[in-house]
């Protein structure tokens, strides 16, 4: 119903659009005198802003709307549950609404009883309101909107400026949204991680070494509470991101190396695509390769060097996601690389030291900063990664520094934590967003100091 | 008094044959990380489009079905309502026990049925309600066969593997080589993988839902990132003050490029699921969340193309009267479309191969139905890949390789336009 609201809203635009041109055609021309009558702005503009006029409101009713209609739903059907007197000790409005919203209150069986058909009733009856006002204040407001521009349509209106301060205001606000979006970010981690360390103490969580987050059914089992520390799964992240650097550092600095010093320009404009093209494939393709064919391989080359290797291996999604992160390391070291001047390889080549001796003892300390800050991004990215390690790395906690182990990282636990899951008020899905708030301060400073380094990196060589 | 001993200058030379020997050393090792990572690329596409092969085909058997009247059509009209009470399971499986009278006793009965995949019935059923009028006839029909038996004829399964150890037994490889001697089975395109929707069944699993799915995502996402991306660009390049808060938007738009996507998930679980409300395993959420992720690629992208303008334009365009938003939008900003559109297209390939924040908000459900619109429960590709990978049938390996190539497809079909934008745009400057 407000989908087709959407759809009609560029029809309201032209229209808007169409009429503020033919107003402004109609009040130029000549006055009954015969004298020319000359408007503020081109018909353009006044078309513009009678377009701006007719199209805002009822953008802003659908925006609002959309964002806020179902919270108005929902509590317009809580309160009218709690009023009916309906539910019972064991069924929670919050219980009711869920089943109803997902299409379980079916007409028969368990969840058919009367408060589930009486929130069934009151919803519908409340979407049916919703439309329809939603809808009245959509029309009212472009028609609103348009008579308005219309009426304070003269030759004196000043049209042209009208029309860029709404562009400007426009423009501004886009560049908020990303603002806000890690306004959210912030604040929806920290208003939930605080409603997990109101259950686990902080102390616990960063300092424990037990996680077993799965909770019992009732509060009187044993070990209802679960277990919150995090330490084993810090220590399976760093192992793979270990992993992975030591795949991903060298090799990246290598072919950087032979990027900006021994390859012809030839074969450097097609190695740099094609080396790009690994950042380029999805991680979820990298995963399954991981898992599908490096896992087994790993598996194989272990047993037959006599070593237990568990089914999914630090080794294997390290492997796979050393490679995945070689792009990262080479294409910044290369740019750091190539930032070092000319004159410094060019003298001490003119010394007499050779290639290698040059880049060992030149360009790569003169561009180590740039290189540090490669390795803090590749890192990060690392530590970050999700879809590799959930594929391929396995679910148990464990604390060890053995690769052929079965580790598991904070990613995964986000989101074996969170999927599937739809309650929010238990222990064991509030400790996925205490991880996540951990996971983005940590890549947050890593990103951060490898950017100031960077920078200050630059603007030595400026 | 010293003087240089006539083994000096061998000296010298020992070390810089040792020097160049380094060099050397040296040199291999970059040629050979740079060979590592190339041939590491190149064992992913190798592998994967090799396991996708098998998925190019589907064993099928050609069956002699007997339209009987008394089971297709219960009511003896030919209606709608009577084509679909019927039972399409029983003439398909009658048409292959009448190949094999021998076999009598139930559980072989079973068995040799189970040669067949379930989709048989849903295919004859396909193929009456098409052409009701040939009820009463014997028709040949090619009915797809069971995802093991489908194993077997590619060589996926061995048959030296001792019986236990294997999903298909002797008897049914013995039906089967039977079949095949009476030249009844054939490999016909796979068509349903490009145009089914998933199911739990290997052989009918097909790409369709999460096309939808990656497509009406992709969608929303172009409709809100394009735009606020454009106009943040604009803005940050053209009209911000330099003072603090551009700074800090600055600053931000660069950290929030580095942001590890699964926290956009906990962002559009926490806040888009949990506090409006919105529907959960939609396109729209799914949609609204890539955007966001997106947003800063194409701001960062946007800048760059605005920046790369020449002055000279935009204080030309200033020269005669333009007011500056007219110089932009008349002026700056066609000049910066090809840039803008190379970095949307690559945001929009990255958003297109985006798994981790989709599974937070509940994109991971098993959805048979085709989405129809945004704010139905669908999946994409990526995570169709994810529970391709994950599902314990044999038959899924090649199946996720193939969603794989299929996925690989659509990004290749994505740079290309976005190589083909940047040169068009070249070749006109």
């Amino acid at each position: 119903m407000i989908g087709i609201l959407w759809l009609v809203l560029p029809l309201l635009a032209a229209a808007g659009f169409w009429a503020g041109r033919s107003r402004a055609r109609a009040l130029s021309g000549a006055d009954a005198d015969g004298h020319r009558i000359v408007l503020h702005s081109l018909p353009t503009h006044y078309a513009q802003y009678a377009l701006a006029w007719s199209a805002i409101p009822p953008l802003l009713i659908l925006v609002v709307s959309a964002l806020f209609g179902s919270i108005l739903v929902d509590g317009w059907v809580i309160a009218q549950l709690e009023a009916s007197g309906l539910l019972r000790e064991t069924l929670s409005s919050a219980d009711v609404l869920r089943d109803v919203h997902t299409g379980l209150a079916n007409t028969t069986g368990e969840n058919s009883s009367p408060p589930h058909t009486f929130a069934q009733n009151v919803l519908d009856r409340a979407r049916g309101v919703l439309n329809l006002g939603v809808t009245g204040f959509f029309f009212v407001g472009a028609g609103g909107g348009l008579w308005f521009a219309r009426s304070r349509m003269t030759t004196a209106l000043r049209a042209r400026n009208h029309v860029e301060r709404i562009v400007h205001v426009a423009l501004f606000l886009c560049s908020v949204v990303a603002v806000l979006t890690t306004i959210g970010i912030v604040v929806s981690l920290f208003f939930e991680a605080a409603r997990f360390f109101a259950l686990v103490s902080p102390a616990e969580f960063f300092l424990g070494t037990q996680w077993s987050p799965q909770t019992a059914l009732r509060a009187d089992q044993v070990g209802s509470s679960g277990a919150f520390g995090a330490v084993p799964i810090f220590a399976g992240t760093l192992l793979i991101t270990a992993i992975a650097m030591a795949i991903s550092g060298p090799i990246g600095l290598m072919a950087a190396i032979h990027l900006a010093f021994y390859a012809s320009a030839s074969a450097r404009a097609w190695m740099k695509p094609v080396l790009e093209l690994i950042a380029g494939i999805p991680t979820v393709v990298w995963g399954s390769f991981a898992a599908l064919t490096l896992g087994p391989q790993v598996r194989m080359i272990g047993e037959a060097l006599g070593l237990e290797v568990a089914s999914e291996s630090a080794l294997a999604a390290g492997l796979a996601m050393g490679v995945m992160i070689i792009p990262f390391v080479s294409s910044l070291s290369d740019d750091a690389l190539n930032a070092v001047p000319r004159s410094l390889r060019e003298a001490s080549l003119a010394m007499g030291a050779t290639e290698s001796e040059t880049i060992r003892k030149v360009m790569v300390p003169a561009a180590l900063p740039g290189i540090v800050g490669a390795f803090l991004l590749a890192v990060s990215r690392a530590i970050g990664e999700t879809m590799i390690v959930v594929m391929a790395a396995g679910l148990a906690a464990n604390m060890t520094a053995n690769p052929f182990a079965a580790v598991t990282t904070v990613t995964v636990q986000i989101l074996t934590l969170l999927v599937g899951d739809q309650e929010f008020d238990s222990a064991k899905t509030l400790a996925a967003f205490a991880l996540g708030l951990t996971l983005f301060f940590v890549t947050l400073c890593l990103n951060l100091v490898a950017l100031v380094v960077v920078r200050r990196f630059r603007e030595e060589y400026e | 008094m010293s003087s240089p001993t006539p083994d000096a200058p061998l000296a010298a030379d020992g070390r810089l044959r040792r020097r160049y020997r380094q060099e050397r050393v040296f040199r291999a090792f970059a040629l050979a990380a740079i060979g590592f990572a190339l041939s590491a690329l190149a064992g992913l596409l190798v592998s994967i489009s090799y396991q996708s092969l098998s998925v190019i085909t589907q064993s099928s058997v050609e069956l002699d079905v007997v339209l009987d009247p008394d089971a297709l059509d219960p009511l003896g009209d030919g209606s709608a309502a009577s084509l679909a009470a019927a039972n399409y399971a029983k003439p398909v499986r009658s048409a292959l026990r009448a190949l094999f009278p021998e076999v009598r006793k139930r559980r072989e009965r079973k068995a040799l049925v189970r040669l067949l995949s379930d989709g048989a019935e849903y295919d004859l059923r396909a193929l009456v309600e098409a052409s009701p009028e040939l009820i009463g006839s014997t028709q040949t029909f090619v009915f797809p066969l069971s995802d093991d038996v489908d194993l077997f004829l590619k060589g996926s399964i061995d048959s030296e593997v001792d019986e236990a150890d294997r999903k298909i037994s002797d008897r049914q490889i013995g039906w089967v080589e039977t079949l095949d001697a009476q030249g009844r089975i054939s490999q016909p395109w796979n068509w349903r993988f490009l145009f089914a929707g998933d199911s739990r069944e290997p052989e009918l699993a097909g790409l369709q839902g999460a096309i939808r799915g990656s497509m009406l995502t992709l969608l929303i996402t172009f409709l809100l990132s394009f735009p606020i991306g454009v106009c943040a660009a604009v803005y940050l390049e053209e009209f911000a003050p330099k003072n603090r808060f551009t700074d800090v938007v600055e600053v931000n738009i660069n950290n929030l490029a580095a942001v590890p996507s699964i926290i956009f998930g906990l962002l559009g679980l926490a806040v888009f699921l949990n506090i409006f409300g919105m529907p959960r395993s939609a396109p729209l959420v799914g949609g609204v969340v890539l955007a966001l992720m997106t947003l800063p690629t194409i701001i960062i992208a946007g800048r760059a193309a605005l920046s790369a303008v020449p002055p000279s334009i935009r204080e030309a365009a200033l020269g005669v009267g333009a007011s500056p938003t007219q110089a932009v939008f008349h002026h700056v900003l066609p000049q910066a479309v090809p840039g803008i559109l190379t970095g949307t297209i690559i945001g929009m390939a990255r958003s297109l191969g985006e798994t981790a924040p989709l599974l937070m908000i509940g994109m991971v459900a098993f959805i048979a139905d085709l989405p129809t619109g945004v704010d139905d429960p669908s999946t994409v590709l990526p995570v169709q890949i994810f529970l391709w990978n994950d599902a314990p049938e044999r038959a899924f390996v090649a199946r996720t390789s193939g969603a794989i190539v299929v996925l690989l497809g659509f990004l290749i079909a994505m740079n290309a336009a976005a190589v083909w934008v940047r040169r068009r745009f070249e070749m006109r400057s």
